[in-house]
């Protein structure tokens, strides 16, 4: 009863259960079923059924995995959320590392600190982590619950959540696919539907879609309750231009494409509603297999913590078995026989074992060199840092009302070291609105000049369409005053396309375009008198002038990519035939009237202006016909399209047989609108020193053209490579010839790259980028076809090797999967920060994979708003998020980082020291209240406030001069070598710390004659030195002291004091006196004058090395920071021109442009219009 | 009356229904234009500059080579004198003493040492006993007590802490005061005599109490059922240390200074931070202003030798010393003061040096890009 015939194609399967019908609604039925056929192997055979009324009911229990449109990231309910949270949090090694050293403290031969010491700060870490996973939490089911309750019309509302496989599935104009649907019926005749798809492959040009002729009359619900076909189809997989499957109906198969499917993440358009039959939904479309899986993002900060910490353990290790042997020898030499006075304990028999418990003991007491709040302290500066983003006004577009968000809150401080960044082009460099920018009409160039106020045109064409932004009154001047030429070229325009149009009210036209280009030039003819009214299929009406005038369309010869032009053959009332075709100036060129040649050379001057402009261009020509050559060709043409085999090719020559000895009429301009400030963000992230790919899935034409609007691209480049192979060899040619190109460019001496850069250590000191050691700029376009050759395993080598050369590069026609595929080989070459940034459902693969993925948001699609980590309405809002956040964020994230391994490591190594003057027996130094709130309140506060507050350059500074963005991208401020300082500064402090007093107070004593060195006097005054040691420590560190910071510096020390002075209070001893013995220590202690001056003399001789060796470094090493901000003062503009536009300048990168575009280039505003 | 030109965009503003982008109705307002949202805060910013650290440096040699030597001097005029009595050597009067007491001993083994003071000591002096090598400050002997107990809980005295194991029980009769720092208290006794010029010889009168913290004496050591006299009846039930010779209420005579606020006994639970320490033992408080506490001559230090520091190579000294508001002799002070404040001023010369040759050069923008 099922698929039987096919199956031998697809093996064996083991088992499909029949249908299931759900009685539902007003009048109809949802029509559910059941799909997939699970096999052994990895191959999944779908096969789907639907049944009319009279199908019995069971089998539903047989169902297996049929996957619903449901879609859910979130983690926890309120049950599970304690028990799962808990288990997760003790997979984190550091957690599970202090329960053990917990249970550890429980023996009491071993605990050489109360089990509060350590359960305490444990319990603060779980329950803080557990609050902020919680509301992360809280806003995923937030967000889950916005897309799974979108309104969907499964015959009846629905929710997106429950839409089944199976189900049938009513759309609308202008809503989103829910789920990839089989096409089974529209409004529009023949099943025709349209839809947009540049959430999915970023093209910007309508698709049409048709259903099966034997599906396009199910129109009414009742009839597609009947509906009772059967479909067997490939398995789920990430090919968005293909579909194999088949309907089996009525005893009869159908064969299906993907010219039948709609799929996830489309959106219909100038269709009034259409049916569907859900064929994949959730996670098997073809949108969410495409979106690659979500990988648990790590900053590299991160994984250096870990490394460190794993370093710090070892250190540990080290310090116990030190520690532990001069146990042995002590319990050996003096503790045997100090045992009259201090027995060994009764399970501890010989001075080896005693070596062995000690070795533990003194795990627990040095564990504070890997400090539990640190991973918390992290995450917790990290969501401040995530904050100051979404308030940030300066990232708020009005025009949208949105705010930049931050998604994803562990990833700030990578912001800071970014070195690639990938973009999408369509929605996220252009607003994805085209313009009709400029045009040359028989060799005159208007649009040039004119800068004023849109004109209003309907003063003299009621017709007029009030959104275009172009005007010149010349034009305008001519069209009215009878130029024939002009006359033509718009006649043209609103003739020669496939637009619809449509009235809704009295003069009220609305077209819909297949692309927008498309759009815009027949708006542009539009305005200026020719407006182009509705069509029939054999006919097109114009209104000429307020005259209306029908044309009969003879031919249309339609456009694709090897054409790259169209035409359309019409008769005029007078009966006079004529093509007209517009199309790229190459191809159209070609076929020009010899007699054109003057004009050509006129028209491409013009062109090659507009095209290094970045615009859009098409030329435009016509052909007069006589009737014979009409005739003559129309045979030909009529016996090509009957042709069952190449009937493309056969059509294609035919079509070429005609487009010859045409007139040329002009050109056109049509500017694909940047978004705001583009080339301004890209110039100063280029001097940032970061590398800027843009990766589309859109035309190669169309992507260069964008490469040279946003000043990628410019004609001063020592050369543009262009990929384009669609072979294995073609592109490994092409891309050795660039290799070539670039040596003898002046990459003689830079050519070790040759045996591996991926080996080559970077070298924090010596940026050596290959970038800086080649004179000329390279740039490189390459097409979809080559780049899933270069990025085979034997090439990508070579690959890479000439990229990185190139200053700019441009992906074309990618494949969603293929933008994570390049963004994988360069985190895996360069071992470089990699920043993905793009609009639509086809950019999620590369946002996850990048390092640090970004949103554009407030437009209509919201997958890659999903998946990111940051969002944000505008383009130009990543220089404020990189240069500016993401550098502060970087840099308080390493100041803060070194500061708490030093803290900690003064405040612990204080123990081994005096290991050697106690027997090695684990006494601790402080008293123990002290190390347990030693972390996590004497000394958390003020570092937070740093790591959140900090800043070293003002913000404004950091935009101008972006040289400043460096340090982060060569991990200069903490790396392995700094931690290395910040230890040793540390242990150098611990001994301090511990030999200062020890040296005073030993033979000290009170000035009532008491003596001093008393262990809890001892233990108070280092305990004090350490806490002023390490406050004045932070307040050196400290840049940028807001009230805040001295709150928390000043309330920390105070802190102290106070819980100091009420733990050695009467009261609580007199309550607790086994808890609280040491009463009075800190009265009589702190009020020696020796004890100060011994904390006094501690501090100097801590902090003064420090000093000098930090005003030594400002003195003979400045870096840039330290510059800007004593040079604060002087002019920041003209030193700012020196390091920002300057270089910009005399790398001749924009000296092309005009004297008024390089005006446009400093204006913030208006751009779009005044390019030109 | 006019329709809009296509634009994929700007009509589906329009839709807000069909689009329902998730995340905008959530955040989108307008961020508050606060200081602190916007991270300006007013905040003080404090830059290393030539002007501000090399005046720190000057500053700090000011400060601390007066102070040093004000230290040195004041830690000069103190005097102080030390004698070892443990008798090592086999020419000392305790060597027998030395070499023969241990725990077990029931006779008292007595010495004298004779020593003369070459300048007299003027003001109050304090006698110390001092020990070497005697790991007061390990980890077992630290905890190794019940503070509970000592500041007079009833439940306690006859339920001591499983910390003051092995020192909690004698026979089954809980132990008072119980654990290993009790245990092994400090019982030799000292006596100074002055040997006048004809031979005879006058005690000195040494003060036992005033030796202890003030909290320690008041607060947190009380015998049990308060300060009362009947501490025989209070201590009922407890028995007295092993190392011990007679029972806590039987320190002093004082009832003041008996039991667990004996000074001697507190002085001696306050334990020491390192091996060698020195605790306060009597203090010699001057009599008038007219003649010098010590007077410079012979004395002879009687000691009854009850504390055996054989077995550990421990040592034993007596130390008199006058004190100052600084407290005793410290010369190390005094010293590092000296020298971390030269090394201070040094600093800052050769930071200023460097200053002047490098500093203004690299300091100027127009290079450091």
């Amino acid at each position: 009863m099922l698929g039987t015939p096919i199956l031998g194609q697809f093996g064996p399967f083991l088992f499909a259960a029949p249908f299931k019908l759900h009685q539902v609604g007003w009048c109809s039925a949802i029509l559910r079923s059941l799909q997939s056929a699970r096999r052994q192997g990895r191959r999944y055979l779908y096969t789907l059924n639907t049944a009319g009324l009279k199908t019995t009911k069971f089998g539903l229990s047989l169902e297996c995995t049929v996957a619903d449109n449901c879609i859910v990231t979130s983690k926890y309910n309120i049950i599970t959320f304690l028990p799962v949270n808990l288990f997760e949090q003790f997979q984190e090694v550091a957690n599970t590392y202090f329960l053990f050293l917990l249970i550890l403290q429980l023996i009491p031969q071993i605990s050489s600190l109360s089990w509060f010491t350590t359960i305490v700060p444990l319990v603060l870490v779980l329950s803080i982590t557990a609050v902020k996973d919680a509301t992360d939490d809280y806003f995923r089911h937030k967000s889950d619950n916005q897309v799974n309750n979108r309104q969907s019309q499964v015959l009846q509302n629905e929710k997106w959540m429950n839409v089944r496989v199976g189900d049938i599935i009513k759309l609308e104009n202008n809503q989103f696919v829910a789920a990839d649907l089989l096409l089974l019926s529209s409004t529009e005749p023949h099943g025709l539907c349209y839809i947009e798809t540049a959430e999915l492959d970023g093209e910007t040009n309508m698709k049409v879609r048709q259903s099966l002729s034997v599906t396009s009359e199910l129109g009414d619900p009742d009839k597609l309750a009947q509906f009772d076909g059967e479909v067997v189809c490939e398995p789920p997989n990430n090919k968005l231009d293909r579909f194999s499957g088949t309907l089996y109906w009525r005893d009869c198969k159908y064969p299906l494409s993907n010219q039948n499917m709609l799929l996830r993440g489309c959106v219909l358009r100038n269709t009034e509603s259409c049916y569907g039959l859900v064929i994949f939904a959730g996670p098997d479309t073809k949108l969410m297999q495409n979106s690659g899986c979500t990988k648990f993002k790590r900053t590299s900060i991160d994984r250096l913590m870990n490394t460190l910490v794993l370093w710090i353990f070892g250190f540990l290790v080290c310090m116990g078995v030190i520690l532990a042997i001069g146990n042995a020898v002590w319990e050996r030499k003096a503790g045997s026989l100090f045992q009259n006075f201090l027995p060994w304990d009764p399970s501890v028999n010989n001075f080896l074992f005693s070596a062995f418990l000690s070795f533990w003991s003194y795990v627990i007491i040095l564990n504070t060199v890997v400090p539990i709040s640190l991973y918390v302290s992290v995450e917790v500066i990290r969501l401040g840092h995530s904050y100051f983003i979404n308030w940030d006004r300066k990232m708020y577009c009005s025009h949208s009302n949105t705010a930049a968000e931050v998604r994803t809150t562990t990833l700030n401080e990578e912001l800071g070291q970014v070195e690639y960044i990938f973009s999408d082009k369509t929605g996220t460099l252009t607003q994805n609105i085209m313009s009709f920018n400029k045009c040359s009409i028989n060799g005159h160039a208007y649009g040039t000049c004119t800068m004023q106020k849109n004109k209003d045109f309907s003063s003299w064409n009621p017709l007029a369409d009030g959104g275009l932004c172009f005007y010149d009154g010349s034009l305008l001047e001519a069209v009215k005053t009878g130029d024939l030429v002009a006359h033509e070229f718009f006649r043209l325009l609103s003739l020669c396309h496939t637009v619809m149009s449509e009235e809704k009210t009295e003069g009220a036209l609305v077209y819909k375009a297949q692309s927008p280009d498309e759009g815009a030039l027949v708006t542009a003819a539009r305005n200026f008198g020719f407006v182009f009214c509705s069509r029939t299929p054999g006919t097109v009406t114009v209104h000429e002038l307020g005259r209306p005038v029908t044309y009969t369309l003879l031919a249309i010869l339609d456009f694709n990519n090897i054409r790259k032009r169209m035409s359309v053959i019409v008769r005029n009332p007078e009966g006079r035939i004529r093509l007209y075709c517009k199309g790229a100036d190459t191809v159209l060129f070609d076929r020009l009237h010899p007699c054109n040649h003057e004009l050509m050379n006129i028209t491409t001057n013009h062109l090659n202006e507009y095209a290094s402009d970045g615009l859009r261009t098409l030329a435009l020509a016509y052909r007069d016909l006589t009737e014979d050559e009409w005739e003559e060709w129309a045979e030909l043409y009529r016996g090509a399209g009957r042709t069952v085999d190449f009937r493309e090719d056969r059509l294609a020559a035919a079509y070429e047989e005609i487009e010859q000895d045409m007139m040329l009429l002009g050109a056109t301009a049509i500017e694909d609108k940047l978004q705001e400030g583009v080339p301004e963000t890209i110039a100063i992230l280029s001097l940032a020193n970061i590398k800027i790919w843009v990766l589309t899935g859109d035309k190669q034409e169309t992507a260069v053209n964008i490469g040279y609007s946003c000043k990628m691209l410019t004609d001063d480049m020592t050369e543009i490579f262009i990929i384009n192979g669609h072979t294995v060899q073609g592109v490994r040619e092409e891309l050795r010839d660039a290799m070539k190109e670039e040596e003898t460019q002046g990459l003689g001496k830079a050519c070790s790259l040759g045996n591996g850069f991926s080996e080559k250590p970077k070298n924090p000191t010596s940026p050596t980028s290959l970038l800086e050691s080649i004179s000329g700029e390279f740039a490189l376009v390459i097409s979809g076809h080559s780049l899933a050759h270069a990025l085979e395993a034997d090439m990508e080598y070579e690959f890479v090797e000439t990229v990185s050369v190139c200053k700019a590069v441009i992906c074309c026609r990618v494949t969603p999967l293929q933008k994570a595929l390049v963004i994988e080989l360069i985190k895996r070459h360069k071992k470089a920060v990699t920043l993905a940034i793009g609009d639509g459902a086809n950019d999620v693969s590369m946002i996850k994979t990048a390092h640090i993925g970004v949103g554009i948001s407030g437009q209509e699609g919201i997958q890659a708003v999903l998946a990111s980590d940051y969002s944000f309405a505008q383009f130009r809002f990543l220089q404020r998020l990189l240069l500016v956040h993401g550098r502060w964020s970087y840099l308080r994230m390493c100041r803060f980082l070194c500061y708490f391994f030093y803290k900690n490591f003064a405040f612990t190594m204080v123990h081994f020291w005096f290991g050697f003057f106690c027997g090695f027996s684990a006494q601790t130094v402080y008293d123990q209240y002290f190390i347990t709130l030693y972390n996590i309140v004497y000394t958390s506060l003020p570092v937070l406030a740093m790591g959140i507050f900090d800043q070293d350059v003002p913000e404004q500074r950091s935009l101008e001069y972006p040289k400043l963005y460096e340090p982060g991208q060569l991990n200069l401020l903490f790396n392995k070598r700094e931690f290395f300082i910040c230890i040793t500064q540390g242990i150098y402090t611990s001994v301090v710390l511990f030999f200062v007093p020890y040296s005073v107070l030993s033979h000290a004593t009170q000035s009532n004659g008491i003596a001093l060195a008393d262990y809890q006097t001892f233990a108070v005054t280092t305990a004090t030195a350490l806490v002023i040691v390490v406050s004045v420590q932070i307040a050196l560190d400290t840049g940028y002291w807001t009230a805040i910071n001295h709150f928390f510096v000043w309330g920390s020390l105070g802190s102290y004091f106070t819980i100091l002075f009420v733990l050695h209070s009467d009261i609580l001893f007199s309550l607790f006196p086994q808890q609280f013995n040491f009463l009075g220590s800190a009265q009589n202690t702190l009020k020696q004058p020796v004890v100060w001056l011994t904390i006094a003399l501690a501090t100097v001789i801590c902090i003064a090395p420090v000093l000098a060796f930090r005003f030594l470094k400002v003195e003979l090493k400045p870096q840039l920071s330290d510059t800007v901000h004593t040079g604060s003062h002087r002019s920041g503009y003209a030193f700012a021109h020196q390091e920002g536009f300057g270089e910009l300048i005399t790398s001749g990168k924009n000296m092309r442009l005009s004297s008024l575009a390089l005006a446009t280039f400093f204006k913030e505003k208006d751009s779009t219009e005044m390019r030109g | 009356m006019m329709a809009s030109s296509y634009s994929a965009k700007e009509e589906d503003g329009h839709h807000p229904g069909a689009s329902g982008a998730g995340g905008a109705a959530a955040n989108g307002r307008k961020p508050d234009n606060t200081a602190f949202k916007q991270q300006r805060l007013p905040a003080w910013q404090p830059i290393l500059t030539a002007g501000t650290v090399l005046p720190a440096f000057f500053a700090i040699g000011l400060i601390f080579i007066p102070i040093g030597i004000g230290l040195y001097v004041t830690s000069n005029n103190i005097k102080e004198f030390e004698i070892d009595y443990t008798g090592t050597d086999t020419s000392s009067p305790c060597f027998s003493c030395y070499q023969n007491f241990s725990w077990n001993s029931t006779l008292p083994c007595k010495c004298s040492l004779p020593f003369s003071l070459d300048q007299p000591f003027e003001s109050n002096v304090f006698m110390y006993y001092g020990l070497s090598n005697f790991y007061q400050n390990h980890r077992r002997y630290v905890k190794s007590r019940d503070d509970s107990h000592l500041n007079g809980n009833l439940y306690s005295l006859t339920h001591p802490s499983k910390e003051c194991e092995p020192y909690a029980h004698r026979d089954n009769v809980p132990v008072a005061p119980c654990g290993a720092i009790a245990n092994s208290m400090f019982n030799d006794t000292m006596e100074l005599f002055f040997v006048h010029p004809n031979e005879t010889r006058s005690q000195i009168p040494l003060k036992r109490k005033g030796i202890a913290w003030w909290t320690d004496k008041h607060v947190k050591f009380r015998n049990p059922g308060g300060n009362g006299d009947n501490l025989t009846a209070a201590f009922q039930g407890t028995t007295y240390p092993v190392n011990w010779h007679k029972p806590v209420y039987e320190l002093d005579a004082d009832p003041e200074n008996n039991g667990f606020i004996n000074e001697d006994f507190i002085v001696w639970m306050r334990t020491a931070a390192l091996p060698t320490f020195r605790k306060l033992y009597r203090i010699i408080e001057k009599k008038s202003s007219m003649t010098p506490t010590l007077p410079s001559g012979n004395y002879t230090l009687e000691v009854t030798y009850n504390y055996p520091v054989h077995s550990f190579d421990g040592r034993k000294r007596m130390i008199l010393s006058t004190i100052s508001w600084m407290g005793g002799k410290n010369p190390f002070l005094g010293i590092a003061y000296i020298t971390v404040g030269s090394v201070c001023f040094f600093l800052g010369v050769v930071l200023l040096l460097i200053h002047h040759k490098y500093g203004n050069r690299s300091s100027s923008p127009d290079i450091a890009s």
